[in-house]
């Protein structure tokens, strides 16, 4: 038992050691991807495309593709994270080009206006307004990144997929129903991690009505940049 | 007393703003300024009042580098806008958009620090310059850390005011900054527009539709018809006195039923109820 448990937990921890680097590449490459789809129109509908068709590659041949292109061997954790941080990438390309997309005009112009150059206006303004949606976004690649990992079990990579493979050899039951609880409690986790960022990060979306009624935040807000 | 073609109006006068020519026709076709020739003189407010889309809010956007000039140029202080950095120019200039324009995702000390710290201004001096300018425009420190939506309207154009004074620019672009709030509210922001600027001597451009407003506010009106075209200019005493043509009689109501007439600096409508005071 006190095996099990052990074992659950190393599983835990090596499916979150694939999980987040995937959700995070997924983040950083999307945006910039994204950035140029809302920008330069004519590009969108086929940068969209791209991302659709590498959504619609099924996961285990990729798993046996990538590495020929990686030149990383089939079970290595890079060939792994990079398989998923593609799957990631493709999801997230729509939801940020949509969020960025709906960034007010008026407001950006504002920006403009004031005098912020585009790097800044850009990181300064469009991505904190496009937050929100991004954060959405992202809590739907995080947990598909997250319930994607076992698949890499099949190559014999470490992550609670090994508990449905390894209970489903056996044929033990209760291992393959751990296996599954465990996936989604991680994906629960890693979920509510995300909305407490972007509580954090984003103070500005919260009412903040304290409970004496008076509506001024305690809190130091982030400075302009 | 008729007002003479611009080249006129400059004598004697340090020229801060001048259309030379200027036109700009949009990517659709549209000719929103044409040929334009006006200056406006430093240290006054020089008011444009027109009907919907004459062109006036494309005037000021070309002399902050928001729109381009299709031909002509944009000059303050005789350079050209065109040569200068836009984003430098920028924030050299007070802008004050339709609609306030604030950062939602920034508090109201924020958003009034905004253009100095852009310009290298420490956060912590900008936030304390920013609360010293809210008390300026009228509004409480305790709206300090509100965001824009937890604001009123005429809460949300005090802030944009503010905002466009932080940086202490010698022009302000004011797009019919207060158009959205009530006519006591606006009378009240009238009136600290005017107390501010004995103080401060802005140049200022300031867009509006309200013809009392721009009795009120204007040291100059300028009277626009369709695609920029100036159908008169000068002050407001001036305009009311001799109204050049039917298009600016109608556009000052002198005509038919809702006339208003002059009665010693006041200018009243026919109750007797005073519209504008001429400056
Ligand atoms: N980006 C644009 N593209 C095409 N046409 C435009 C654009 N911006 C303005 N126009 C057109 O140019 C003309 C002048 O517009 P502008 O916004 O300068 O008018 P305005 O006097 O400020 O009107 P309002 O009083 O309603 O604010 C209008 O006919 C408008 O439709
Ligand atoms: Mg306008």
């Amino acid at each position: 038992m006190l095996d099990n448990g052990g074992t659950i937990a190393d599983a835990t921890w090596a499916h979150l050691l694939l999980a987040l680097p995937a959700i995070v590449i997924s983040f950083v490459v999307a945006v910039p991807v994204a950035w140029v789809a809302s920008r330069f129109r004519r590009s969108r509908f086929s940068l969209l495309l791209l991302a659709g068709l590498i959504y619609a590659i099924p996961s285990l041949p990729l798993f046996i593709i990538l590495p020929l292109v990686l030149g990383t061997s089939v079970r290595s954790i890079v060939n792994v994270i990079a398989a998923l941080g593609l799957y990631g990438v493709a999801l997230m390309v729509r939801y940020a080009a949509d969020a960025l997309d709906a960034v007010s005009g008026d407001t950006v112009l504002a920006a403009t206006a004031m005098g912020y150059g585009p790097w800044r206006r850009f990181f300064g303004v469009q991505l904190p307004l496009a937050g929100p949606a991004l954060l959405a976004g992202l809590r739907v690649v995080a947990v598909s990144t997250v319930s994607l990992v076992p698949v890499s079990a099949l190559l014999g990579v470490n992550s609670l997929g090994l508990l449905f493979t390894d209970g489903f050899q056996r044929g033990i039951f209760a291992e393959v129903l751990a296996g599954i609880v465990a996936t989604v409690v991680v994906a629960v986790v890693v979920d509510l991690a995300l909305v407490m960022l972007g509580r954090l990060l984003m103070p500005w979306e919260i009412p903040r009505v304290r409970r004496d009624g008076r509506r001024d935040a305690e809190v130091e807000t982030v400075a302009p940049s | 007393m008729q007002i003479g073609p611009p080249q006129l109006a400059r004598v004697g006068r340090w020229v801060m703003i001048e259309f030379r020519n200027t036109s700009k026709s949009y990517d659709d076709g549209t000719l929103a300024v044409s040929e334009l020739n006006l200056t406006a003189a430093s240290h006054e407010i020089t008011v444009l009042v027109g009907s919907s889309g004459c062109g006036k809010t494309t005037m000021l956007r070309m002399v902050n580098r928001l729109v381009t000039p299709t031909s002509g140029q944009v000059l303050i202080d005789d350079v050209d806008v065109a040569d200068r950095h836009p984003v430098e120019l920028r924030r050299s200039i007070g802008y004050v958009m339709q609609n306030s324009g604030l950062l939602p995702h920034r508090t109201t000390v924020d958003n009034i620090a905004t253009v100095p710290v852009l310009r290298g201004t420490p956060v912590r001096e900008a936030r304390k310059r920013a609360l010293e300018l809210m008390e300026t425009v009228g509004l409480d420190r305790s709206m300090a850390r509100r965001y824009p939506w937890q604001l009123s309207g005429g809460q949300q154009q005090r802030v944009g005011v503010a905002r466009g004074l932080a940086a202490d620019p010698n022009i302000l672009l004011m797009d019919e900054p207060f158009g959205a709030v009530d006519p006591i509210v606006r009378a009240d922001l009238q009136r600290e527009l005017l107390r501010l600027q004995a103080e401060l001597g802005k140049t200022i451009l300031f867009v509006t539709h309200d013809i009392a407003e721009a009795i009120t506010l204007g040291d100059k009106i300028v009277i626009l018809a369709k695609g920029g075209r100036i159908a008169q200019q000068g002050s407001p005493a001036e305009i009311m006195a001799e109204p050049k043509d039917e298009f600016v009689t109608s556009f000052l109501g002198l005509d038919g039923g809702r006339s208003l007439h002059v009665d010693g600096d006041l200018v009243v409508d026919p109750s007797g109820r005073p519209v504008g005071r001429l400056a």
